[in-house]
């Protein structure tokens, strides 16, 4: 896989997330137990406002100086025994972990839920040396057994219900049981444990690299990541570039912001941060360690006025703040990134040409950028992407050119377009006139329809989106 | 060991943030402002057990407190509550001091208990993976998280408190601080002078649980399936 999951158009995608009504019901159930989780523990801090702040002020101060602690870190990892290369693409990345697999002719090799793998298309270039790779994450052996991109950077099987699941063991692993989580997290359980302890290579990604030591910080809630580190003998960890902190003290803040944010947990049941390779006389852990720092289009944001998606901690808070998310679910997103965060940083790292509509994915109301624990202006990316895409690239069709004009004007002057989160919806007031909206927000049919429509108050989404289509079909 | 391809790549990261490479002198700035020093601030230890016994609950943990006579005597329920025969556990020199190490003696009728041995290799692992119980001495106890901190080392296995199916944590009560932060600070002041930290450091907040499956909490995945805490005054 690629951050691009597919070929079918994101109007389909769209179609088809809103005739899913298990799915949409799942989202929306999802996003409110999320939301509520970290709403409460925002509220039981009390001060999350300066937790914000602290989170933001790390990871500026830390992108601002990414050479510097990334030198840090591979110094610290080469002193502690491990191997280090830096990836500038995903072919050189996949390389590298290729080459170790055929040394160490591995045969099985057991992986940790991480993006960036999904991101560079780790699985199939293994496949390709002939090594059998296990997703040790419940959710994604789920979706790798049913050949399934996940929906959720978080809760990647999201979108599917407990007959599915147990339809899929049964069909793949031969389960016979019921299908009662429990029953069917033991059946995982067993079946992952035999892989673990029969894999010659690991591989992980890495939520936070901590430079001062070179430790990689990894956070579970399942444990898999644990087994994946302890169990084989050789360990690869793949990072992306922005992934790293100074210290232990700023691992220490963003973990707790990211576990909070993330599911409402002051800690997950795990997090655990290995350092380099297995000292004399250890027996857990790796004998052979090595750290993959990629690239991937990274670099190409560092620098613009886009610098701070890079902040990004993959909390999903911002996912599961989305009301468009809410409605069309994750794969309609045509991304391994959904949602807000998806829709910044897909075009960024992937170009304009295959994922226009994703800045058009929102509503701007703001609610992703009030929810994000490191403070990355979302919704105002976004409008910025949507300027780009109007104003230079001229991708955007003709209608849609027209209404960017009125746009570009309001959001050119300075003092609007600095919007503070809060005075995001009332400043958005220029959109909307006697309860039209002039630039429709997100996942319309067709973007060249130039009419204005309702906007979406008292109006269910699905019949405000079936309502757009009738429109679109009858012009 | 190898680094590879280094250079060009922080190369290039330098002149897209539009300056010079930076090798030296970047400290970390003044932070503009510090919850995380505020959290249970000046909260005694007693006041921090009970922090962490109501987060238990939370966290799908069971807590007992004890005094040190007590404690063989709670081990003794908790293992038997878990219907323990194998035990896997720290070559800790904690054993002896909480009299652990007499209990496992007088109780080698009914428990076959095996300690991290490094001359036994791999053979360790296999073992942790058929025990009923992991048994271990938490190194710095987390009271608003419910976490126990290890600094895994030969002697105490990151296995031990992974592969069996239950997992018991003794905590002296010494070992309590309020959260993260100060573990953080600790192995962050210990690095800054040139100790290096443990290949592996564990924060472990009870059982291991998913909720992947239409989001219903399932307790007990990869790790172990049920936790208990003994908090010893
Ligand atoms: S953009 Fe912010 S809210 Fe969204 S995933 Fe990243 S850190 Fe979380």
């Amino acid at each position: 896989m690629s951050i691009k999951l597919g070929e079918v158009p994101y109007k389909d995608r769209v179609q088809t997330g809103i005739e899913d009504d298990f799915m949409r019901q799942a989202v929306s159930s999802a996003q409110g137990r999320f939301r509520n989780g970290r709403l409460t523990q925002a509220a039981e801090l009390g001060n999350w406002e300066d937790w914000r702040e602290l989170g933001s002020e790390i990871r500026t101060h830390t992108l601002q100086n990414l050479d510097y602690y990334l030198q840090q870190l591979s110094d610290n990892v080469a002193r502690r025994g491990g191997h280090v290369f830096f990836a500038e693409t995903a072919e050189e990345a996949n390389q590298y972990v290729k080459n170790i697999i055929k040394k160490k002719q591995a045969k099985k090799v057991v992986k940790a839920k991480s993006m960036v793998t999904e991101e560079i298309g780790l699985n199939k270039a293994l496949e390709e040396v002939g090594a059998e790779v296990v997703e040790s994450d419940l959710g994604e052996w789920i979706l790798q057994l049913d050949e399934d991109p996940p929906s959720h950077i978080v809760t990647p099987a999201l979108h599917k219900n407990r007959q599915q699941i147990r339809e899929t063991f049964a069909k793949k692993k031969g389960y016979t049981g019921s299908d009662t989580p429990e029953e069917m997290a033991a059946f995982a359980r067993e079946q992952l444990r035999q892989d673990f302890l029969a894999a010659d290579v690991g591989v992980t990604g890495c939520n936070f690299a901590i430079a001062e030591s070179g430790a990689v910080t990894l956070v579970t809630n399942e444990g898999n990541a644990e087994m994946v580190t302890s169990l084989p003998d050789t360990v690869i960890s793949v990072m992306g570039m922005e992934r790293i902190v100074p210290t232990w003290e700023e691992m220490e803040v963003l973990v707790g912001l990211l576990t909070r944010a993330a599911v409402g947990q002051k800690l997950t049941s795990y997090i655990t941060a290995i350092t380099g390779a297995r000292l004399e006389g250890e027996i857990d852990g790796p004998e052979e360690f090595h750290l993959v720092v990629v690239d991937n289009g990274r670099s190409k944001i560092l620098g613009t006025e886009f610098q701070s998606a890079l902040h990004c901690i993959r909390c999903a808070a911002c996912i599961n703040a989305c009301p468009v998310y809410r409605h069309i679910g994750g794969h309609a997103y045509n991304s391994i990134y959904p949602g807000p965060i998806g829709a910044v940083i897909t075009p960024l790292l992937e170009g304009y040409d295959d994922h226009k509509e994703l800045p058009y994915a929102s509503t701007l109301c703001a609610a992703c950028t009030e929810a994000c624990p490191v403070k990355i202006p979302l919704h105002e990316h976004l409008i910025r992407h949507r300027q780009i895409i109007v104003e230079q690239e001229k991708k955007a069709p003709t209608a849609e050119k027209l209404m960017m004009k009125g746009f570009a004007k309001w959001s050119s002057s300075p003092g609007i377009y600095n919007l503070s989160a809060k005075m995001a919806k009332p400043a958005l007031g220029p959109w909307t006139k006697d309860g039209m909206i002039e630039n429709g927000p997100g996942p319309l049919k067709d973007w060249t329809d130039a009419r204005d429509f309702y906007a979406p108050q008292g109006q269910s989404f699905r019949a405000w989106f079936k309502q757009r289509q009738k429109d679109g079909e009858t012009s | 060991m190898t680094i590879e391809n280094r250079e060009e790549f922080l190369n290039k990261l330098a002149s897209r943030l539009g300056r010079e490479r930076r090798t030296e002198g970047v400290e970390r700035p003044q932070w503009s402002v510090t919850p995380q020093e505020e959290v249970f601030k000046g909260m005694n230890q007693d006041e921090l057990a009970e922090v962490l016994e109501k987060h238990c609950q939370v966290i799908h943990t069971t807590f007992k407190r004890t005094d040190r006579a007590g404690l063989t005597k709670v081990l003794q329920e908790t293992i038997e509550g878990y219907e323990g025969k194998l035990i896997v556990t720290s070559n800790d020199p904690r054993h002896q001091e909480f009299g652990v190490a007499e209990f496992f003696e007088e109780a080698r009728e009914q428990l076959d208990v095996h300690v991290w041995d490094p001359a036994a290799g791999k053979e360790n692992q296999r073992i942790a993976e058929q025990a009923d119980v992991g048994l271990v001495y938490s190194d710095i106890t987390l009271a608003e998280s419910g976490t126990v901190t290890l600094f895994n080392n030969k002697n105490n296995g990151r296995s031990i408190s992974l592969l069996p199916k239950t997992f018991i944590a003794v905590i002296p009560k010494s070992t309590l601080v309020p959260r993260m932060t100060q573990a953080a600070q600790q192995i962050h002041r210990a690095q800054a002078q040139g100790e290096d930290c443990a290949s592996y450091v564990s924060f472990i907040s009870g059982p291991s649980n998913s909720a992947d499956i239409e989001m219903n909490l399932i307790v007990g995945v990869h790790g172990p399936i049920k936790a208990t805490y003994i908090l010893v005054d």
